[in-house]
């Protein structure tokens, strides 16, 4: 059984943000006007992060692009009362958009701040709405989404592997449109369990580090640290 | 026994008309008050309509402050409910004497205000048509789950504790041959006043109230873990659990004062509401007033000492910062002023007393508010996003659930006694000698020689 994860090396980040924008049309993510904009409802399945560091002189800014860090211990999970959201076999935290009764505890329970509410019926501008993604349901208003590392492009992936008669998932077979659509070549993603996948090399490496990971989530999401340091969040 | 007879408390006589006259006489201030609270009822459907309609997004709720006062008025107004049933079945069960006209105005309390409790998080629900799901898909790994589980056993417990007391009190309008007839009869239930009733009603007054103690605890504590099992800073904390509890004491003595004064003043009565109930239910005050500030000294000064970042962070803006206005406002409205009146015995009159509750009921809102908004406003991996400040639709909601909580109270007293008349006339009746006898069971007899 795989254990799906990222890595990303913030060497190599630009923060274009290509990600976001894949993501957001990849999973039918609505888009939001100004106003709302200004207040901070922005829903974005992976964003990037402005991290300013020290003062002057010594200033600095660190750009993290932060998806769901899909934890082996997701505390999203254990709070919500109707089993909305679950950690599949695969490591993937999901949320079942038509049982969410929308009391937004996982949203308050995540360290990350990573899941989104649907304050409005969604919206898209205008020849948007016929772009629609087939494969990923539009979410109605008052529930919570958040990524799901593209768990479609896995159903296609695996549906390929049973057709073509493998019993597994080709490395390279799935990957979440954030990776693929990274210019500089910054995400990596596969199975962290597979000692001779990309992922599970880099996330031994000695840059390696994890968001938060003092709390105890178990992260799946790894951060290679920018040249100059290393090993540790900082 | 023969001595007893001689005793020199031999039963008083009296007539409770007046406590019938809140249900069988109306008076234009009636019509008026009802008049005055329907309008913020009416205000309230009509921001609810729009908020079912739009969503979520007419509050001022945003990313990170997921939670704002739907959920502030949830843990107030369960807090409040701590006011009735708990304090009633301890006074039950210590045999408190001046219990006897005030269980009744406490226990309407704790039904009355649950509603709202519970009506509170059903509001801040995205997809409150899909509320039911809490049954279907039960995770009981989740705090909110635990909660729906306590609040369900704590109204309904608290319906029948509330109920039980009543039967006798309905046979007797039943027998006035008034208003309601066919109500009162429906909710007799057949009461004759026989030797048995009276036993199996007080075995099962009995029974409620010590089952109401633990339930009533177990509710806030549960209400405080839906914070507390997080691991946000400042919401991940031990003593939630008692820390809430005593909040919950505190704040519902305060609503249950004021709320007596209310009805003394205006059905007239000064001669069941006496000026030692004030006084009484004043000092327990204020010993929660005290107590209160001891939790809130003990978590802010942990948290301050361990130093850690997240922690102070938010501490920070509690002392300091944004927050800091209503955090001193707290402290202020919730031990210094309460302490100072109550402190003094010659203040502890019925005026001192609702002062102080009236300060208490507030600030302890703003505490429920503290609590809950700035450990989100700020989240570990987020510039801050600014203050959070309620829309009109969650004002007009809020207002429309505090009056039509008083509506609600108001009707109750239209119709039924809201002091517990047998149990008024019981106290009349026996409580002299009964007291007398349990008294003479504490002095030590001299040791019979030979």
């Amino acid at each position: 059984m795989a254990r799906w994860g990222m890595v990303i090396d913030l060497d190599k980040c630009t923060a274009c943000q290509s990600c976001v924008v894949a993501c957001q049309v990849e999973n039918n993510v609505p888009s939001m006007t100004p106003e709302e904009s200004l207040k901070g409802r922005n829903i974005s399945w992976i964003k990037v992060v402005p991290f300013p560091e020290g003062s002057f002189p010594e200033a600095k800014i660190r750009f993290l692009p932060l998806p769901c860090m899909h934890c082996d211990d997701p505390p999203c999970v254990t709070v919500c009362p109707v089993d909305a959201t679950n950690i599949n076999e695969e490591g993937i935290v999901r949320q079942i958009f038509a049982r969410c009764i929308g009391c937004r505890y996982c949203t308050t329970a995540c360290p990350y701040t990573v899941r989104y509410f649907n304050w409005y019926e969604p919206i898209w501008p205008q020849p948007m709405e016929q772009a629609h993604n087939p494969d990923v349901s539009v979410r109605p208003k008052g529930v919570v989404e958040k990524c799901t590392f593209c768990h479609h492009r896995l159903q296609k992936a695996r549906a390929n592997a049973i057709a073509e008669d493998r019993a597994v998932v080709a490395p390279g077979e799935y990957t979440p449109a954030c990776v693929e659509s990274c210019g500089p070549k910054a995400m990596y993603f596969g199975d962290l369990d597979d000692p001779n996948s990309e992922v599970s090399d880099l996330s031994r490496s000695p840059r390696a580090f994890r968001l938060l990971e003092e709390l105890g989530t178990r992260p799946k999401v790894i951060y290679l640290a920018e040249g100059e340091r290393s090993g540790t969040t900082g | 026994m023969a001595q007893l007879a001689e005793t020199p408390y031999p039963p008083l006589s009296g007539n409770d008309e007046v406590l019938f006259h809140p249900i069988e006489r109306t008076t234009r201030g009636f019509y008026i008050t009802v008049a005055i609270l329907l309008f913020f009822t009416v205000m309230m459907v009509v921001a609810y309509i729009t908020q079912l309609r739009e969503g979520l997004g007419v509050t001022g709720l945003t990313i990170p402050v997921y939670w704002g006062i739907y959920i502030t008025n949830f843990v107030f107004f369960i807090g409040i409910s701590h006011a009735g049933t708990l304090i009633s079945a301890i006074l039950r069960i210590c045999h408190a004497e001046w219990r006897r006209s005030i269980t009744r105005a406490a226990e309407v309390i704790t039904v009355m205000v649950l509603l709202f409790g519970a009506g509170s998080v059903i509001t801040d629900l995205g997809r409150p048509d899909r509320a039911l799901n809490v049954i279907l898909h039960a995770n009981f790994r989740s705090p909110l789950l635990w909660d729906v589980c306590s609040i369900t056993v704590y109204m309904t417990g608290s319906v029948i504790y509330l109920y039980l007391p009543l039967i006798p009190d309905i046979a007797m309008l039943r027998d006035r041959g008034k208003k309601w007839q066919w109500l009162y009869r429906l909710l007799a239930f057949g009461w004759s006043g026989t030797e048995r009733q009276h036993r199996l009603l007080e075995k099962g007054i009995a029974v409620m109230a010590i089952l109401v103690i633990p339930i009533a605890i177990s509710v806030h504590t549960v209400v405080s873990w839906v914070f507390a099992m997080t691991v946000q800073p400042m919401w991940h904390s031990t003593i939630f659990g008692p820390y809430f509890v005593v909040g919950a004491i505190f704040s519902g003595i305060a609503a249950l004062l004021i709320a007596l004064a209310i009805i003394r003043k205006v059905y007239h009565l000064e001669e069941y509401l006496k000026e030692i109930h004030f006084r009484n239910l004043g000092q327990l005050l204020l010993v929660m007033s005290l107590l209160w500030f001891y939790f809130t000294f003990a978590e802010h000064l942990t948290t301050f000492y361990g130093n850690e970042p997240e922690e102070m962070h938010i501490l920070m803006l509690k002392l300091y910062g944004p927050y800091s206005l209503l955090f001193w406002a707290m402290v202020i409205f919730c031990f210094i002023i309460p302490v100072g009146i109550l402190g003094i015995p010659k203040w502890r009159n019925v005026t001192g007393t609702i002062t102080a509750s009236a300060f208490i009921v507030v600030g302890m809102w703003l505490e429920r508010f503290i609590i809950v908004v700035p450990s989100l406003a700020n989240p570990r991996l987020m510039p801050s996003q600014g203050i959070y400040l309620p829309s009109w639709v969650e004002i007009f909601i809020s207002l429309g659930f505090f009056s039509t909580f008083i509506l609600f109270y108001v009707l109750f007293t239209k119709f039924f006694p809201i002091v517990s008349i047998w149990e008024v006339k019981e106290g009349r009746e026996k409580s002299l000698q009964e007291v007398h006898e349990r008294v003479r069971t504490y002095i030590p007899h001299p040791l019979k020689e030979g």
